[in-house]
């Protein structure tokens, strides 16, 4: 689109949305440092809440588990994600169209009906809750995100340059490790990142396959609100 | 390939298949993924959809009989109401959010090149914080003796606290908060592709601003408000949290319902079906509109 300056009123409406978007967290943030406990009023600074919440053993078990969950699942997902974008942008299969449909479930539907269909998976085949089933799932919901984001970066791979790499002699490993894999990082990295964030952020399908005594961050800070 | 036809009995090897058979690196590829989603994905859908046809036992167990009443239960009038309710906050969310998001994202397209991805990650930061602690955010601003009511009362605007939380419009502030990102991106996406050309030639041909808005801009943003329809509707229609927190006991949506049948009451089979239908629901909805428009990237945001 034109570079022409938008419009005043478009710029006052836009700086006001942003404020929006912005003034809840800052609100926090700034109440998160007052001596009065029920955040109504400004009483005074204090780094208390902050000695508090270091000091509590729980918040840090589910700091830990939130961020071993994450790392495990990310990893996972962006390996398996990876690999399934690669195989749907360059390949054609049998069971092709289907996969590619499967791939999208979990990004369009809700989260509570993916929560309540694993919870009920697992209870019939009496996995116990707990941490390794909230990563399973997890990875589950994860891997679809991985591939798309890194199928777009696919898009516009050009493919000569493997070509060229086979040319001078490299075998199908290297010219993926040495050519593809450098050229399609970013996509990979932009991958697991949303892969990372979606999980730190889960709070629905944890909900459902946590068992008792595996507690995440949002866990636990819904308990708390 | 030739040398399959020089060598027609040449023993199977999955080495050389890897090396040399598309088809079959192509499997190999998408094998991880396709076992995975078929376990985790497919199976429990099934069981879903299975469960949604049995019955509750007494002990709040699974009875495997074969039945509709699940489904029957669901047309009570209540339950319609709950259904209906939250495809009208569904919809709520969804124009709010293109109200809000249009002109914010006609606003970042028409910004200097430079700038937009600066803008776009200002929406994006405080969403890498976590959507409960935004909701408690909410709360915090909200409820009677909160910020809000403290700032109208001290200013002279207001003589009784606003009683704001605990109501739909609550959920609504919270839901359309939530979901703000995932509109604005797709239509970002679809407005900043707009050739400058485009709107040159409405203005060469006659027409004005407003006229070159409605008859070029707004029709070729339409895959993105679609995409971004999508990406809020669905989400928000599922939403059990933000009516757990913000909306009070007044509040249920769907999803509060499913949450409710797998967890209090333990009614699985109706919670089940329950889900079916929010899924139906939710999957019209998508096919819909993705057949009204051709889109695709835009949900790759």
């Amino acid at each position: 689109m034109s570079e022409k300056k938008p419009a005043l009123w478009l710029r006052i409406f836009s700086f006001l949305v942003y404020v929006y978007i912005y003034l809840p967290i800052l609100i926090l943030i700034v109440f998160s440092f007052n001596t009065q406990k029920l955040n109504i009023r400004w009483e005074g600074f204090t780094f208390k809440w902050y000695e508090v919440l270091f000091n509590d053993s729980n918040v840090m078990l589910a700091t830990r588990n939130t961020l071993l969950i994450a790392f495990i699942s990310t990893l996972v997902a962006t390996v398996i994600g990876t690999m399934a974008a690669l195989a749907l942008q360059r390949y054609r299969f049998p069971g092709y169209a289907l996969t590619e449909s499967v791939l999208y479930i979990p990004v369009i539907i809700p989260e509570v009906v993916m929560g309540i269909s694993l919870l009920a998976f697992f209870a019939l085949i009496k996995f116990q809750l707990g941490l390794v089933t909230i990563t399973l799932s997890h990875i589950a919901f994860n891997i679809p995100f991985v591939a798309l984001v890194v199928r777009a970066r696919l898009h516009g791979f050009d493919k000569s340059i493997e070509e060229a790499s086979m040319d001078l002699g490299a075998n199908e490993l290297t010219t993926f490790w040495r050519v593809t894999l450098p050229t399609i990082m970013p996509g990979v990295l932009s991958g697991a990142m949303l892969a990372f964030t979606l999980s730190l952020d889960d709070y629905v399908i944890t909900y459902f396959t946590a068992g008792p005594g595996a507690t995440t961050l949002p866990l636990r800070v819904f308990s708390m609100v | 390939m030739e040398t399959d036809i020089l060598k027609p009995k040449r023993k199977f090897s999955l080495v050389r298949a890897l090396r040399e058979d598309s088809a079959f690196q192509g499997i190999a590829l998408i094998s991880p993924t396709a076992i995975y989603m078929l376990i985790l994905i497919i199976l429990p859908m099934i069981l879903v959809a299975v469960l949604s046809f049995m019955t509750r036992g007494t002990y709040g167990n699974v009875v495997y009989k074969f039945n509709f009443q699940n489904y029957v239960r669901l047309i009570d009038p209540i339950y319609l109401r709950i259904l209906l309710y939250s495809l009208g906050v569904g919809l709520a969310t969804m124009v709010f959010t293109i109200l809000i998001g249009y002109p914010l994202a006609y606003f970042i397209a028409r910004s200097p090149v430079r700038k937009r991805s600066l803008y776009l990650f200002l929406i994006l930061l405080p969403f890498w914080t976590n959507f409960i602690i935004r909701i408690y955010a909410w709360i915090m601003i909200l409820r009677t003796q909160g910020l809000l009511n403290t700032v109208l009362l001290n200013l002279g605007l207001i003589k009784v606290p606003l009683d704001i939380l605990y109501t739909p419009a609550a959920v609504l502030i919270g839901m359309v908060y939530e979901f703000l990102p995932f509109m604005v991106l797709p239509l970002y996406t679809s407005l900043e592709k707009i050739e400058n050309a485009q709107l040159e030639a409405a203005a060469d041909l006659g027409a004005r601003p407003l006229r070159a808005f409605l008859r070029v801009t707004l029709p070729l943003s339409v895959p993105g408000m679609i995409a971004g329809s999508i990406l809020v509707f669905i989400p928000a229609m599922g939403m059990f949290v933000v009516p757990d927190l913000m909306g009070g006991a007044k509040t249920v949506l769907v999803g509060n319902v499913i949450r409710n049948q797998f967890l209090t009451s333990r009614d699985w089979p109706f919670g089940a079906a329950a889900s079916m239908v929010l899924m139906i629901l939710t999957l019209a909805f998508t096919l819909y509109y993705t057949r009204k428009a051709g889109f695709g990237e835009e949900l790759l945001v």
